[in-house]
């Protein structure tokens, strides 16, 4: 495969150019560094019918993602299905509700599989042994999985409160896990300290402009199981930031290539009310994200204090007319029940977050009632089962017995014959 | 008074490619200032025209973000360490 698709790295502050390294800051301004591609190379090599003609994961639009290359990892890692949420649309009072279903990502049933194929197929190029990440939990396990399936070496750092099931889905690929007292921003400096010292490749550190990329394929599907169009509007969970902006990036870069023509769309944010940091920049009118100190939410996955595309997203969201809304903890709960009582999909937290944020968007009016929506599941609820144990009521208990469970139907009002 | 700071990869061109050094100071803008006299060029990396710290730039003391402290004019003292990371995202 031709590798002059993706050019350079480029920083996102002042423009200046870069080389294709294990680099992801400018050397001005701090700038974050992010892929440049030539699109009109790539507007000549790729078409809806070349796309469709390849095989259903999330490289079929390799063109618009930053490897040189054939991609080593992850090969199997996307497409996962966007199911039309009739129920949900329902229960919503919606028309048209689209479900974009990450939470059966392939390997690790998460969104993350996706920058992780990047980083790692990137990494191996760069001639990375070892390769790292800062996690609150998707990541790390993705990075484990990956990284034992490619023989890579790999280390994740945690938060050391993180829920039992996210730990265990990295300790169980061997790698090594490495809690650390403090929350998610901490150990995301830590790491940034660490790639410097040890010259690892550390997925969202120094091959943030790699992983980052991945998150684009999402976008790219969507337009693609829609039947090639954007939809008016999609609600994505944010925590650093990244995926929104991806999304939205997503959207342009097929209209740039001519895969679609220019269409109108508007990307919504979706955060937990106890760390929420980019929907209050978006409430108050500013661009200013204020960091928040100790994130207090069950939605640990989007617990980030400090997220580092806070400001982009925040003006991405303005720039195409979207809207920011977070929700308290009860409402996460009931948004997971409600997506798995109507749709039958079992989200994480992360996940009652967007559909909890979506409920508050329609009935405030900010996403109307008759256009199209696509909501974003980012990760599977059997990761974060903490989240909703007490919540989902208990196993009525009876002896093998047919008249116990005739016993047991007559006295249950909720039982019916 | 003597503090540790911690220089990020993308700055070591300008500190000789040492990835720690010394600078003296009674607050972080004090210390910004002895860095910029030590190793000149690094003032403007880290600080917009306004003189506040760039959007991208982190600065730590002891580990606690300087943003939740007093910025700039947070006090230091002898054998502190101070930290400059650029912003990173999560996941």
């Amino acid at each position: 495969m031709a590798t002059e698709f993706f050019s350079n790295l480029k920083c996102r502050e002042c423009g200046r150019l870069y080389p294709k390294k294990a680099i992801h800051v400018c050397e001005f301004d701090f700038g974050p560094l992010e892929a440049a591609y030539d699109y009109s190379l790539i507007q000549k090599n790729i078409s809806r019918k070349i796309i469709e003609s390849r095989p259903q994961t999330m490289w079929r639009y390799r063109e618009l993602l930053p490897i040189e290359g054939d991609p080593t990892v992850g090969l199997k890692v996307g497409f996962t299905p966007l199911i039309k949420a009739d129920n949900l649309a329902k229960a919503l009072g919606a028309k048209e509700v689209y479900i974009k279903n990450d939470a059966v990502n392939f390997p690790t049933l998460s969104f993350k599989d996706r920058v992780v194929a990047v980083a790692l197929s990137r990494a191996r190029e760069l001639g990375f042994k070892i390769v790292a990440c800062a996690s609150t939990g998707n990541l790390a396990n993705s990075v484990a999985a990956n990284a034992a399936s490619a023989g890579l070496e790999s280390y994740v750092l945690i938060p050391a409160d993180l829920e039992q099931g996210k730990v265990l889905n990295s300790l169980v690929y061997g790698t090594n896990v490495i809690g650390i007292h403090g929350p998610y921003d901490q150990v995301n400096r830590l790491c940034s300290e660490i790639a410097g010292k040890y010259g690892w490749g550390f997925v969202n550190v120094n091959l943030r402009p790699y992983y980052a990329e991945g998150s684009k394929s999402m976008g790219f599907e969507i337009v693609e199981q829609l039947g090639w169009e954007v939809p008016a509007h999609t609600i994505i969970p944010m925590a650093s930031g990244s995926l929104l902006t991806k999304i939205s990036k997503s959207y342009q870069e097929f209209m740039k290539v001519g895969i679609i023509p220019e269409s109108k769309y508007s990307v919504h944010g979706a955060q937990a009310t106890g760390c929420s940091p980019i929907s209050q920049a978006f409430k108050s009118g500013t661009d200013l994200i204020k960091p928040v100190p100790k994130p207090n939410t069950i939605a640990k996955s989007l617990a980030i204090g400090t997220p580092a595309d806070g400001y982009y997203a925040v003006n991405e969201v303005r720039n195409t007319k979207g809207s920011c809304e977070d929700i308290t903890d009860q409402e996460i709960v009931d948004g997971i029940k409600l997506l798995a009582e109507t749709e039958g999909i079992f989200a994480e937290t992360a996940g009652g977050v967007t559909v909890g944020c979506a409920k508050k968007l329609i009935e405030t009016g900010k996403v109307p009632r008759d256009e199209r929506i696509v909501i974003c599941i980012t990760g599977n609820g059997l990761k974060t089962m903490d989240a909703v144990m007490d919540h989902v009521g208990a196993p009525r208990v009876i002896n093998p017995s047919l008249r116990e469970f005739d016993q047991l139907l007559a006295q249950d009002p909720r039982l019916t014959v | 008074m003597a503090v540790q700071v911690s220089i990020p990869t993308p700055l070591r061109n300008l500190t000789n490619n040492v990835d720690t050094v010394d600078a003296a100071g009674a607050t972080i803008g004090e210390v910004l200032t002895d860095l910029e006299k030590q190793f000149p060029g690094i003032g403007e990396r880290l600080l917009d025209a306004k003189g506040d710290v760039r959007r991208f730039v982190n600065i730590y003391l002891n580990g606690e973000d300087i943003r939740f402290l007093e910025n700039q004019t947070t006090a230091v003292k002898t054998n502190d360490e101070i930290s400059i990371v650029p912003a990173i995202a999560g996941g």
